[in-house]
């Protein structure tokens, strides 16, 4: 291996935390044969970077008071943040094949009833980050030092509740408020910038007010980057990283394919895929 | 924060799997005739000879059978980005100047996020605008975030608002062309996809403001709306094999009520009247029927089939409809207790 720098080591261990995050989303996209593996896909990376660099929680106490608040407004990515959390030891792996089955903690969409770690009930989107004001604005008035991640999708960018609070979080300086926007440039109905396009985003936010960074978001060294820095800085503003993605990203196939809020995947690709990401994995 | 319920509830590995299949999921029994997105079409219809007709969408076109408007008229269909509050408003807008405007989300969406836009731009002022909303009631299984178990209240509130409940395919394709002949705004709920086709068997024609007897019986009276009639007349053939003989009136328009026909229906003495709707039972359906007949003093034997006051499960839709008492199964159940009783 050389003799890599720590930062440098570092960004292996979480190369291959994503790959087997993407794994684990693979296999639960197989237990129901749909779902939104795509956006799992093109997420990993983010939460890979998330849950194994920047968050501060106990895997076996998802209520400690000490622990960073992390936010899924965007419920329908639950598969995403499933096995992100099945990886750090939060939910256990043996309970992965009972993924939107009746009864199972894990459903279809993200319920804070229902999961441990799963903070809120997103899914109608628009939600995580006027909740996430509150928090923060709780936060600070206990004199905790947790942040408040939330992660929104682009689609998300349409809801006015968004940039009231978006408009909210500048005002009340909640500089520990980190949002994450998933750029996948996806919809239901389409590509973002042909729905409601809010482009130039990063240009929106620090007009509102936000410290803005904008990264490729399948690039772990940025995504460390640009964690630390949000973290860091000392200026007394909201954070937000903008990552662009690639649906699907490490599943050459799948990202060929006609893109889709949906990504249609046919039973026998469902191992082809799991092939495709260890042909693909980091070394 | 409920952390009590997060033990785990592994599901039996031995039984069948039943997948969520969430937005996708069917309504259609085994067997059962249906239609490829039967609002799509009767818009395009009625499109064709209207142009003042127009179509808007907040991110849900493929999901609420829009698109086949879109790819028809592209010209006439506005993608408005997933903002149930500006679709709204801007429909009011558009209404406004001249324009009769169908606006599609889901049922959640338009009820909860968008009610007071609908309210102020559009209600107060009578506008001609259509809000047609798929994921009525308990139609998915994606949980409480959508799941409309309210809607029908939320907008049977609010003065001015006709509320349609179509049951299938037919019933969805007339609705369209009545409550675009219609000027005023209507909130109509939407089954989409591949739409069970049932009533016509029943020589039925929807007529807005009307309900309509789709057969009769002597011992239990259903006043159903929406997929419920559909599992009331399901129901009915199956208690007449064990000698309960069942009427089904079904009520698509659920506000105003035809309360008439329903008087009629509901006076004639020896027969049970039940309520059936995929809806809570505050504030729908049911609420409307007891209150028109206690007002005149008919006072039959009262049942009620309706989803609790409680926010519920996710899963698969099969499992849920029998867990909250909308199945064929769950109805006939219902009905012989009460029956007995
Ligand atoms: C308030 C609200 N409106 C509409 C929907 C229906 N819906 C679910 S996902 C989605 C697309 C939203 O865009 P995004 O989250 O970026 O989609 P993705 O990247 O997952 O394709 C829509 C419209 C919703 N869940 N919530
Ligand atoms: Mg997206």
């Amino acid at each position: 291996m050389g003799s890599p720098s720590s930062a440098k080591l570092v960004n292996v261990a979480l190369e291959e935390r994503a790959h087997r995050i993407r794994r684990l989303a693979v296999r639960l996209g197989e237990v129901q044969g749909q779902g939104y593996v795509g956006q799992a896909l093109g997420f990993s990376d983010v939460l890979a970077v998330t849950y194994f660099h920047a968050l501060i929680y106990k895997p076996d106490d998802p209520d400690w008071e000490g622990r960073d608040r992390l936010y899924l407004s965007m419920g329908h990515y639950a598969i995403a943040l499933y096995a992100a959390m099945i990886e750090a030891g939060i939910l256990p792996e043996d309970e992965l094949e009972t993924y939107g089955a009746d009864g199972s903690r894990m459903p279809m969409s993200g319920m804070a009833a229902c999961t441990p770690g799963m903070e809120i009930t997103g899914g109608s989107l628009g939600h995580g980050l006027g909740i996430a004001v509150g928090a923060a604005l709780g936060l600070k008035r206990k004199r905790s030092s947790s942040f408040v991640y939330n992660m929104l999708s682009d689609g998300e960018l349409g809801e006015g509740s968004t940039w009231e609070a978006a408009m909210s979080a500048a005002h009340h300086k909640l500089d520990n408020l980190i949002a994450i926007v998933d750029f996948n440039n996806q919809q239901a109905d389409g590509p973002s910038r042909q729905m409601l396009c809010s482009e130039p985003l990063d240009a929106k936010f620090e007009a509102f007010g936000w410290h803005v960074q904008r990264i490729d978001g399948n690039d772990i060294g940025h995504l460390v980057e640009a964690f630390d820095r949000a973290r860091a800085c000392a200026e007394a503003r909201p954070r937000v990283i903008i990552c662009d993605t690639i649906m699907c990203k490490g599943v050459p196939f799948l990202e060929q394919r006609d893109k889709a809020h949906f990504i249609r995947v046919e039973p026998h690709e469902w191992e082809l895929a799991l092939a495709a990401l260890d042909e693909g994995r980091p070394r | 924060m409920n952390r009590s319920s997060h033990e785990s509830r592994a599901s039996d590995p031995g039984g069948p799997r039943l997948k969520t299949s969430a937005m996708i999921a069917s309504l259609a029994a085994e067997g059962m005739p249906t239609k490829p997105a039967p609002f799509g079409h009767a818009l395009c219809d009625v499109a064709r000879q209207r142009d003042d007709i127009v179509g808007m969408t907040a991110d849900l076109g493929k999901y609420t059978d829009l698109y086949v408007f879109a790819e028809q008229f592209p010209d006439r269909f506005y993608q408005m980005g997933m903002a149930e509050q500006l679709l709204v408003s801007a429909a009011a807008g558009m209404a406004r100047e001249g324009f009769t405007v169908f606006a599609t989300t889901y049922a959640v969406f338009a009820s909860r996020r968008a009610y007071d836009f609908i309210c102020m731009a559009i209600a107060e002022d009578s506008l001609d605008v259509k809000i047609v909303c798929a994921l009525p009631g308990l139609t998915t299984g994606y949980g409480p975030s959508h799941q409309a178990t309210e809607d029908l209240a939320i907008f049977r509130g609010l003065p001015n608002m006709t509320i349609i409940d179509p049951c299938d395919a037919t019933d969805t394709e007339q609705a369209t062309h009545a409550i675009a002949a219609y000027k005023g705004p209507v909130y109509m709920r939407l089954l989409r996809g591949q739409v069970p086709d049932v009533l016509g068997e029943y020589g039925y024609t929807f007529e807005l403001g009307k309900a309509r007897m789709l057969r009769d019986g002597n011992d239990v009276l259903f006043v159903s709306t929406g997929l419920m009639t559909m599992r009331a007349l399901a129901a009915a053939r199956h208690l007449r094999k064990d000698g309960v003989d069942c009427a089904v009136l079904h009520v698509p328009t659920v506000k105003p009520l035809d309360t008439e026909t329903l008087l009629e229906a509901a006076g004639k003495t020896g027969r049970m009247v039940v309520v059936a709707e995929n809806h809570t039972v505050i504030g729908g359906l049911g609420e409307g029927v007891a209150r028109t007949l206690l007002g005149a003093g008919v006072a039959p034997k009262f049942r009620h089939i309706g989803l609790p006051d409680a926010f519920l499960d996710a899963g698969a839709l099969p499992t849920l409809h029998d867990r909250y008492g909308l199945s064929e199964n769950a109805v006939c159940a219902s009905v012989k207790g009460w029956l007995d009783a």
